[in-house]
């Protein structure tokens, strides 16, 4: 037990000083500009644990990626979420053209530590899966359009494959494979400092999918609603809190909605970092899971 | 799942439909030139005028362009659009410009901002960065960083007439 924590402790204190190595470098190498992909720093978010460029549980409207002469951009992350029972590997990468669409990939690793061992699966054992997500700006323009009340707009589909077909089916879930499509609009309040984001998600995914599609409780699409609350201290640095509403579709495990409060810091147009607290609710047998959600994503 | 929905959604129509209340309050009319679009060149707006005396009035706003100027030159991206040009003029007209915003006692005299960066071929990225140089300057010169914000916040959709290349 004792040995668990201070491998997380170890493993969480190593992505810090690489991000923090890295943004050192990169405030040296800072000359003229850093400006991200059409956005101003942390305007353009961070990425989303499915890869999309947003906050951390969810994404938002704007399009990521970092500017280059020929207004495509590249980035990559990965994301540590680690609560008392449990523990997300999340990495992937994401690439935005011309502010108008935007393409995403993740690879998360969910690690069920004592809990496997407690179900019968071996301690450790581990649910993976692959989200591929497409994202496309229809109007608006979260930075420019100061003077109306138009959001910026963006529609996205994330298809997600899981690795563990059986265990889903056992314990009720319908399907492996899943699609998620969202509505985002997000909307930067300049003279308040304040950026807001509100996504609805129409899914049939249970914890994100890690538990599959669907489930013996209820298998249709559902509307949730996902939102972000972000207020810019400086240009490089942002606090604030998110929301993520989930379906309850697996009568063998209550699934709560997500909770987190952030501070993100991003130190140059190449490197951010983002700490938060995580509250995720009941996951299988554990309630009340809570802990630290820690993200360092390099632009290119 | 379902009992915050309420709670969150109200928040969230709350803030996005306040937002063209406080936008529609700041909806002065043009002291001078107004572009195509509608939105003006130097958009007065008296709710303001504390954000002018944060920027140290108008002898803050001549020095704050020098600075500023000094970063738009050091500042490979935009370098080749000022190399060339009157400085001590776009200077001037800036100060002018930043001053009426921020209900100071000037008159802005320059061009519009659609027929003066007409055929620059300003791109989303020349236009941040210089957003960037802008920013860097306020902060050497200590303006805060709300205060800052308050006037890019008028200044950004510009962006619009200025930006004519994709
Ligand atoms: C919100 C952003 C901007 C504002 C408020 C602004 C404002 C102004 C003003 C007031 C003038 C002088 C007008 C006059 O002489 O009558 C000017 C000129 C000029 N601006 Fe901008 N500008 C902005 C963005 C840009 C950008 C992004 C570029 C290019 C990177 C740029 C390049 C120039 C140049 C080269 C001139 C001089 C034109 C000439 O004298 O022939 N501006 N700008």
């Amino acid at each position: 037990m004792r040995r668990k924590k201070t491998v997380r402790a170890v493993l969480l204190g190593l992505l810090m000083v690489t991000g923090g190595l890295v943004s050192i470098q990169a405030m040296a190498q800072d000359s003229g500009s850093d400006v991200s992909g059409g956005k101003l720093l942390l305007t353009g978010g961070v990425s989303s644990i499915s890869g999309a460029a947003g906050g951390g549980l969810t994404p938002w409207a704007v399009i990521g990626g970092y500017d280059t002469a020929s207004q495509i951009g590249a980035n990559a992350f990965c994301t540590i979420v680690s609560v008392q029972d449990y523990r997300l590997n999340d990495c992937g990468a994401l690439f935005g053209a011309f502010n108008r669409v935007e393409v995403s990939f993740a690879h998360q690793s969910f690690n069920t530590e004592g809990v496997g061992a407690a179900l019968g699966l071996g301690r450790g054992f581990t649910i993976n899966q692959n989200v591929v997500g497409l994202k496309v700006r229809l109007f608006g323009d979260a930075i420019l359009d100061q003077n109306s009340w138009l959001p910026e707009v963006s529609v996205g589909i994330q298809h997600k494959q899981n690795d563990q077909p059986g265990l889903l089916q056992a314990i009720g879930a319908k399907s492996a494979i899943g699609n998620d499509y969202y509505i985002s609009a997000t909307k930067l309040f300049l003279s308040q400092s304040l950026l807001v984001d509100a996504t609805l998600r129409f899914t049939k995914a249970n914890q994100i999918g890690i538990l599959g599609f669907g489930g013996d409780k209820h298998n249709g699409y559902q509307a949730e609603l996902e939102g972000s609350v972000a207020y810019l201290l400086n240009r490089h640095l942002a606090i604030g809190a998110e929301y993520r509403q989930k379906p309850d579709n697996l009568n063998i495990a209550q699934e709560n909605d997500w909770y987190d409060a952030f501070v993100a810091w991003a130190p140059s147009k190449h490197i951010s970092l983002t700490l938060a607290y995580a509250d995720l609710g009941n996951i299988v047998i554990k309630n009340h899971q809570h802990g630290v959600y820690a993200s360092v994503q390099v632009g290119f | 799942m379902n009992r915050k929905f309420p709670v969150l959604a109200a928040l969230i129509v709350a803030c996005l439909a306040t937002a063209p209340l406080a936008l529609a309050q700041n909806a002065t009319p043009a002291s001078s030139a107004m572009s195509q679009d509608g939105y003006p060149s130097a958009p007065r707006d008296p709710s303001l005028k504390p954000v002018f005396a944060e920027f140290g009035g108008k002898a803050g706003l001549v020095s704050l362009m020098n600075t500023f100027m000094d970063n738009l030159m050091a500042d490979p991206v935009t370098h080749p659009f000022f190399a060339n040009v009157d400085r001590d003029h776009i200077k001037m007209e800036l100060v002018d410009q930043f001053c009426v915003i921020l209900d100071g006692p000037c008159t802005y005299t320059g061009q519009s901002m659609t027929s003066v960066h007409k055929g620059m071929g300003v791109t989303r990225a020349d236009f941040n960065a210089l957003v960037v140089d802008l920013q860097k300057a306020m902060s050497a010169h200590h303006i805060p960083f709300r205060a800052q914000n308050k006037l890019l916040a008028k200044l950004a959709p510009m962006g619009h007439q200025i930006i004519t290349k994709p």
